[in-house]
């Protein structure tokens, strides 16, 4: 099989509008990985399962990935003018800014037919909360239906195409995309008194009296 | 008795798969717009044959299934989540729970592909060990699963209670060596936690040995047996294009005709030292899965004869691998084993804490029930139990 | 033949069947709770903590708190306190305690990931599993009174391990003693300290009490008058 180089400029010369880019892998194992732009994402889906030389017929994994937004803290050199008749004063500003998280799906492809992978594509949102958009790869690979309603349910990515986009784990009222990195479980469960600090904490929010109702006190 | 209404649910009409193209054979009928008499059941999840907490929502006509949505989700644990906020050693009992019934191959799966992610060496000796444990799961897995696929065809228990007689040897092993009859807990990173003491390899050839004379019997009970051959053989077909396309894996797809075994095609641990062979059915139907499956067990009472026999000396972990407090370098990685019901992979993301970043399983009963409605259209009630029987999933999985 | 695959069939179950009556591999109930299954030593239920004697549990346990289990323990089921004070623990060492050792079997799952971590040996997995309680939540927290249980049990339960650790951990302490005493030996033998204000800064006052045996004669001795150069004693 092809280096995933050679892959990607395969794909560059043969889908010129479509940005492919070797994300690399610092772990020992040496996946690398090749990001695609969302608008190509099918086509070069389709390309890969019926390249006659990669044959990449099995979608073995789908994976959901969260990036959240990031405070980023910058120190910007301003020029001011300083006294007048003498030299621009240079002032240092610490800037914060939120650096926009996104969503992102991993693909692991695999070729049964030749034997050989992975192949593995990644394809990233525009954001985490409105631009969370991406081609479903079901219409290509069938595996991906059901993972793909998955990453929907837990990650809060719309696929566009799937056949049958709900959710999947939770039931259909629920609210929230729990596996995100800021979702906050609910708390107002039944809890169980345990002797931890942090659930004990939580439930004398919704059991206000000074011993939580059945509280177990640690012995001594 | 409600019917429901087919233009505010769109029951009446049989949804298309794209799949048609790749030569699924269409349903034995498809009812027009508004033909009513449509009867919608549950089927589960409190139900003794959907083999864990697993609910079918279908659409009969008659007998026939008309259209078949699986609704699951009852035993969602939240795995994927736990394992973010848990060390990766941490995880590995966790592990335990998502097949229940073959943690050995459960562990394998994690361990490798935390062995990926952090680089880790696995001693030799853990190597054999692991190829043991592992078919000694595949043969549990399956006699388990030849059990309650007959007791889904009504053998009311026989065969049942004769698999779980066999079982209980192997559960008896798994007990002495790892303290745990299921959930074991037993590989590390770079091996695995206890070593195998003499008595027990002795006690694992006697079974070993004997396992043949049982599986001889066994199948002078279900395989020749016309009952069960009427019952299975044409029902619930799988295409070999299909099922590649859908991601199936383990004895389904290979039942289906395709010659596809993580074992032989990557390799990994030991296995390409062993002389086996592969199982491959020609129909894909539910007697086909059924016999690829005790072809199999046969194939990994050869695999186990094999290992016994070379097992080598020399430390079972190698004390330098870190356990507790591993802190893998930035970075990701796929390990996948042939585990008994199909390909089960970790994707793991590490960014250099001591918790992963990423945890996601790939287990195998999710991704091979994508296909559940397109085997059971055309086919009755009683098929679909079946069929649901002969994918062979396992909630804890399917759920994680 | 048509039926002939059916008969087959029946042939083995009426093999099993008239087996079950004479052989003990077609019947292989066991009629619990009369007949008590025979448990392997690796089996493990839920963890206990280990005391070197019966007659003192609380005084001889091995935990030192150091809440190296509390931190690994993935279902988070363990809750340690450290005590302020210290005690002399079974060697005759001052070591911090557990004030609070509580363990809740509604949350532990038997994994045994505490007893692989402690670094002390100090907590091991029981085989009790006839255990029910009527009060599900306080009636399945264990506390430290609850938990420790002898060495004696764990001879007992797990015979092998047992021997294991305690032949470790007697040849940690004889190798602890070995340095100890040769230690002492050369501060015995050592030429006149330049200052002994600073040595007598780190003067007795139970810091390393004698372990039993030993031949060391500089705990004893007042570290601030300098002993003449001691004939070196002779090695055990």
């Amino acid at each position: 099989m092809e280096s995933p180089e050679a892959l990607r400029d395969r794909l560059l010369a043969r889908f010129p509008g479509v940005s492919v880019e070797l994300v690399p892998n610092g772990s020992p194992s040496g996946q690398v990985s090749l990001r695609i732009s969302p608008a190509g994402l099918r086509e070069v889906a389709r390309f890969l399962r019926d390249d006659a030389a990669l044959a990449l017929d099995q979608c073995s994994n789908v994976t959901g990935l969260d990036s959240p937004d990031r405070e980023v803290v910058e120190t910007v050199k301003e020029s001011q003018p300083g006294a007048p008749g003498g030299p621009p004063v240079v002032i240092e500003r610490k800037q914060t800014r939120i650096e926009p998280g996104h969503l992102e799906v991993v693909y692991h492809l695999y070729s049964v037919a030749r034997r050989h992978g992975p192949v593995i594509l990644r394809a990233r949102t525009g954001n985490r909360t409105d631009a969370v958009t991406l081609p479903s790869l079901t219409p290509v690979w069938r595996s991906c239906e059901f993972q793909e309603r998955e990453v929907f349910d837990l990650y809060g990515v719309v696929f566009e195409g799937h056949p049958d986009l709900r959710r999947i784990l939770m039931w259909d009222a629920f609210a929230g995309h729990p596996m995100r990195k800021d979702y906050v479980e609910p708390d107002d469960y039944e809890w169980e008194p345990t002797p931890h600090g942090e659930v004990l904490a939580k439930a004398r929010r919704h059991y206000p009296s000074a011993a939580a109702p059945g509280a177990v006190q640690p012995s001594p | 008795m409600m019917l429901p209404d087919p233009a505010a649910t769109g029951l009446a009409r049989v949804r298309k798969i794209e799949g048609a193209a790749l030569g699924l054979r269409t349903p034995a009928f498809a009812p027009e717009e508004g033909a009513g008499d449509l009867l919608e059941v549950s089927l589960g999840p409190h139900h003794p044959s959907t083999h864990g907490v697993f609910r079918m929502d279908v659409v009969l006509d008659g007998e026939r299934i008309v259209r078949l949505k699986p609704v699951f989700g009852y035993l969602h644990r939240n795995h994927e989540k736990l394992g973010e906020g848990t060390s990766y050693l941490g995880s590995m009992p966790y592990t335990d729970r998502l097949d229940y019934l073959n943690s050995m191959t459960n562990n394998w799966a994690y361990a490798l592909a935390v062995e990926k992610l952090a680089g880790i060496p696995v001693t030799e000796r853990a190597e054999y060990v692991r190829v043991i444990l592992a078919e000694l799961s595949r043969l549990l897995n399956h006699t388990c699963l030849a059990g309650f696929l007959m007791q889904d065809c009504g053998c009311s228990g026989t065969p049942l209670m004769y698999a779980f007689r066999e079982r209980e040897k192997i559960l008896d092993l798994f007990e002495s060596l790892s303290g745990s009859r299921m959930m074991c807990n037993f590989q590390r990173f770079g091996g695995c936690r206890v070593d195998p003491s003499a008595e027990w390899l002795a006690a694992t050839r006697t079974l070993v040995d004997g396992y043949g004379a049982f599986l001889d019997e066994f199948e002078a009970l279900l395989s020749g047996n016309e009952i069960v051959m009427a019952r299975t053989q044409g029902v619930g077909r799988l295409p070999a294009a299909l099922a590649v396309n859908a991601g199936v894996t383990g004895p389904m797809l290979r039942a289906s005709g395709v010659g596809h075994d993580l074992r032989k095609v990557d390799g990994y641990g030991v296995y390409p030292r062993f002389n086996f062979r592969v199982p491959i059915g020609r129909d894909g139907d539910v007697y086909d899965r059924y016999m690829v499956r005790m072809l199999e067990m046969r194939e990994s009472i050869s695999i186990l004869d094999q290992a016994l026999r070379g097992l080598p000396g020399g430390p079972i972990l190698d004390p330098k691998a870190k356990q507790r407090g591993l802190r893998p370098k930035a970075g990701e990685a796929y390990g996948r084993i042939e585990g008994p019901k199909g390909e089960i992979g970790f994707f793991l993301g590490s960014d250099g804490t001591g918790n992963p970043t990423r945890y996601r399983v790939r287990a195998p009963s999710f991704v091979n029930l994508t296909i559940l409605e397109d085997l059971c259209l055309g086919h009755s009630v009683a098929d679909t139990v079946i069929i649901l029987g002969s994918i062979d999933i396992v909630l804890g999985e399917v759920d994680r | 033949m048509l039926g002939k695959g059916l008969l087959q069939g029946l042939a083995v179950t009426a093999k099993n069947l008239v087996g079950s009556y004479h052989d003990p591999a077609r019947y292989v109930t066991q009629e619990y709770p009369e007949v008590q299954p025979k448990l392997p030593e690796a089996y493990r239920n839920f963890p206990f903590l280990v005391s070197e004697t019966a007659d003192d549990p609380m005084g001889t346990l091995r935990c030192v708190a150091c809440q190296i289990c509390e931190k690994e323990c993935p279902p988070q089921c363990i809750y340690i306190e450290k005590s302020k004070d210290k005690k002399p623990d079974a060697t005759g060492k001052a070591q911090i305690y557990p004030a609070v050792f509580a363990i809740d079997t509604a949350v532990c799952m038997s994994c045994q990931i505490c007893v692989e971590v402690c670094p002390f040996d100090a907590i091991k997995m029981d085989q009790e599993f006839a255990i029910a309680a009527t009060d599900r939540f306080g009636g399945l927290l264990l506390n430290r009174e609850q938990l420790a249980k002898p060495n004696a049990y764990y001879h007992q339960i797990h015979p092998t391990e047992a021997a294991e650790v305690d032949e470790r951990l007697a040849a940690e302490r004889r190798a602890a003693e070995e340095k100890a005493r040769l230690a002492a030996a050369a501060k015995a033998a050592a030429p006149k300290p330049a200052v002994p204000a600073a040595a007598a800064a780190a003067a007795p006052g139970a810091a390393r009490p004698a372990p039993a045996g030993s031949t060391a004669p500089a705990a004893s001795a007042p570290v601030d008058s300098v002993p003449p150069p001691a004939p070196r004693p002779p090695s055990p």
